[in-house]
């Protein structure tokens, strides 16, 4: 990937310093600035050089990235939909694919949404029952998606639908990219048990995709919505955060700040779905729960998994940058960790915090982190796979043992399905 | 930081590994826990003399090799794995590190050589094994005698010396004792391959061989770090062997391992033993160098402690019928799991020292 080997971090430094010198300038506007930006070919520095791009290594693109915070520098739009369609367009997509979808990417012109789970899919992906007819030189989409971050405010969606019934379910798939501004695609929000809306529904009726949008060939989709979930779960190392600019005072701050509040809404709650282990001590503390045996203990047994998941994971990094490649077996106990550490820490919190944990909102204990906590760990063990599917890959995978006999490996058509698919 | 291993470690590793492997079956196992010494004597000869193993956390100037924490971790490690028998923990590693912290010059300078040789074998007395705030209650040394009993002492019955703790006016000493001069008495032991006495004092004489006083809580913190390697070694050949077993064992017409409802509370067995892993292996590089948790060899023998007896149930259960019979040879490692969970202080009793440090630590960070 690494096509200038040669170039240091140093230089790399400089160059965008001395650029950034001439081009940025905090009078501009957001969307004129992100066109200077792509131009100037610093937007992406991972990325091609025929698509915005330096082909740059993680390492390289980090000396991108120190020199724009080092100048308050905005970079480009952000949007976790928008990144994993990207990626996937990149690895996938025809040049015309590329050209069309990329840049409005960069820019923040465009804003996507994932349409991956369905109601009657979700450990189980492959098995999707959304219907893709050729009809001429488009096609017609029929059926629902769920989980779809930001769907509300997209303009396109990575899409996968299943245009062959007579395969099995793997094969039967295919990839999109959907218009999600069109009649045929109506979005609803999808509220869950934590009273937050992060998410939407999404149903299509006789929803179009120009034949055109197809990405990569017919039946492939399932080989390329690989390529999203690995995009997801190595997350964007070298790609530029924009965080530490976004306090700053200035006009073009201020509508940076704004979009990112937008890309970031759906996520304010994924601290508390993660446990707060930082708070258990303190609040021990403060309630005097700290005294009680019971709870002593308890805590204990939280801080430790914590620690040692902490190390399992600086050691996971430092095998796979000395070349182990094994991530995903690996990701996978990280992330059983982290909801056994999750469920854990909401035990203690709840004994912490004693009947108190009966309350909600800002007669409640933090002014409602407590109860937030308490109400969104359910979903830790859920989203990304559950740990039912992660204790699958770790016995699978990493202890080698047999797979269980399955009932869905002919045609898809004949594979049971909940009833609401059929 | 170093997280993993180095290369020379890894190596070590191998080295200690075949040796144990070779030397240590199930078979040799079996016949020393019925013996009485307990300990093969060429075996032992070959492990002191040949690969050196007894002075490896020792100075060069006491006859050791100058190691320490890791490398002993990595022998105690292997020995668990292999389920060794022989007096390596109470002399080279209770025995060893008492003398070494705590000892006078003289003292140091007889004793530790012969420890790292093996010629010598000492046995360190310790009033209680669960508790380290009570020890120096129950011996006690005046005027050079010592009186009291330490209800479990760890191969006293084959120690040409005894190491003691003891309590004093001034605070906990170290005293030698003559065996010849103490009462020992052998004890049926729930884990036979790990022999126990009781060991009695009625007026005898002991040398006082303190330097200054004993530091108990750093003796327990490097005992408690080598043990908890000790464990998870063993933990991890019993979780092997179990999954191995899994792969083979056809029932309703398939692997066992096959089934959901086992191969997850495997998954779940691995995620306990790979977070005790990490922490043990975090409390040797503490232990060594200072740096890293300073409660990890409290959390380490907790979690060590919680995860192989975890397998070790499981080893059991998964195996069904022939699991619990004499000829498997799993009852072994759960005897092992089941008496070193309370050795050197319960998994609660960690867990609580570990909440007394990190309160003390943050009323000291307090007052600045």
């Amino acid at each position: 990937m690494v096509d200038h080997p040669n170039l240091s971090y140093d230089e790399i430094y400089k160059d965008v310093d001395a650029w950034l010198q001439e081009h940025w300038d905090v009078s501009r506007g957001l969307a004129a600035w992100r066109e200077i930006l792509v131009e100037g070919g610093w937007a992406a520095p991972t990325w091609p050089e025929e698509y915005y791009g330096r082909n740059f290594s993680i390492e390289q693109a980090g000396a991108v990235n120190q020199a724009f915070d080092d100048h308050g520098a905005v970079g480009v739009a952000q949007g976790g939909p928008g990144r994993l369609a990207s990626h996937t367009i990149l690895v996938h997509g025809t040049d015309a694919q590329k050209k069309k979808y990329l840049r409005p990417i960069l820019t923040g012109e465009a804003s996507w949404c994932q349409l991956f789970s369905e109601p009657g899919s979700g450990s189980d992906l492959a098995g999707l029952a959304t219907k893709a007819e050729k009809d001429g030189d488009r096609w017609v989409m029929n059926g629902q998606k769920v989980w779809n971050t930001s769907a509300h405010h997209a303009d396109f969606g990575i899409l996968v639908a299943r245009s062959d019934w007579d395969v099995p379910k793997h094969q039967g798939i295919s990839y999109f990219l959907i218009n999600m501004r069109q009649p045929g695609v109506e979005v609803r929000p999808l509220r869950q048990m934590n009273g937050h809306a992060s998410f939407n529904e999404v149903f299509m009726a006789d929803a179009e995709v120009l034949a055109e949008d197809l990405l990569g060939a017919e039946g492939e989709g399932w080989k390329i919505a690989a390529t999203t979930l690995s995009a997801e779960r190595q997350g964007f190392g070298g790609d530029r955060s924009g965080g530490k600019v976004k306090d700053l005072p200035g006009p073009i701050y201020a509508e940076y700040r704004d979009e990112l509040a937008i890309a970031l809404e759906p996520y304010t709650w994924y601290p508390q779905r993660a446990g707060r282990v930082d708070l258990v001590m303190p609040r021990a503390m403060e309630t005097g729960a700290i005294s009680d045996p019971h709870v002593r203990q308890e805590l204990a047994k939280l801080i430790a998994m914590k620690k040692a998941s902490d190390l399992a994971a600086a050691s996971a990094v430092q095998k796979r940058r000395a070349g182990n490649s094994n991530v995903i077996p690996e990701g996978s106990i990280g992330k059983l960790a982290a909801s056994v550490i999750a469920r854990q820490a909401s035990h203690v919190h709840t004994l912490v915090s004693g009947t108190d944990s009966m309350l909600k909102g800002a007669d409640s204990p933090m002014d409602g982190v407590i109860a937030e906590i308490l109400i969104s760990v359910p979903a830790i063990s859920i989203a990304g796979g559950t740990d039912e599917i992660q204790k699958n890959i770790i016995s699978e995978r990493v202890l080698e043992l047999p797979k269980e006999p399955r009932f869905d490996t002919g045609p898809f058509r004949d594979v049971p399905r909940n009833l609401a698919d059929i | 930081m170093q997280v993993g291993f180095t290369e020379d470690q890894l190596q070590f590793r191998d080295v200690v590994s075949r040796f144990l492997k070779d030397k240590s079956p199930p078979t040799a196992v079996r016949a020393l826990m019925d013996s009485e010494q307990g300990y093969d004597s060429e075996v032992w000869q070959q492990l002191s003399q040949e690969i050196g193993l007894l002075g490896v956390h020792l100075p060069e100037a006491y006859g050791g090799f100058g190691f320490g924490p890791i490398e002993l971790g990595v022998i105690a490690q292997e020995m668990g794995r292999y389920l060794f028998c022989g007096p390596y923990f109470a002399s080279a590693v209770m025995a060893g590190y008492a003398v070494l912290n705590s000892a006078n010059e003289e003292a140091k300078e007889r004793l530790l050589p012969e420890i790292a040789a093996g010629t010598k074998i000492a046995a360190l007395v310790l009033d209680d094994l669960s508790d380290a705030a009570t020890v120096g209650t129950g011996i006690s040394a005046s005027g050079g005698r010592l009186n009291g009993t330490a209800g479990i002492v760890v191969d006293a019955h084959v120690a040409d010396t005894l190491i003691v703790v003891a309590g004093t006016p001034e605070g906990l000493s170290l005293y030698e004792v003559a065996p010849a001069l103490a009462s020992v008495t052998p004890l049926d032991a729930i884990d036979p391959t790990r022999k126990l006495s009781r060991v009695t004092f009625n007026g005898c004489a002991g040398e006082r061989i303190a330097g200054a006083g004993v530091d108990i809580d750093l003796l327990w913190d490097q005992m408690s770090t080598v043990l908890a390697h000790e464990m998870i070694g063993g933990a991890e050949r019993l979780f092997e062997t179990t999954i191995e077993y899994m792969k083979m064992r056809v029932q309703f017409g398939r692997q066992i391992g096959s089934f959901q409802s086992l191969k997850h509370r495997c998954a779940d067995l691995l995620l306990e033993l790979e977070l005790a892993k990490a922490m043990t292996h975090e409390a040797g590089r503490f232990m060594a160098s200072g740096e890293g948790d300073a409660y990890s060899p409290n959390m380490a023998k907790a979690m060590a402690s919680d995860a192989y007896l975890g397998v070790a149930k499981q080893a059991i259960q998964l195996r069904g019928g022939i699991g619990f019979t004499w000829e498997e040879d799993t009852h072994l490692w759960f005897k092992r799991a089941k008496a070193s969970e309370m050795f050197l202080g319960s998994p609660n009793w960690h867990r609580e020292r570990m909440m007394q440090r990190m309160e003390a630590d943050a009323v000291r960070a307090a007052n600045g």
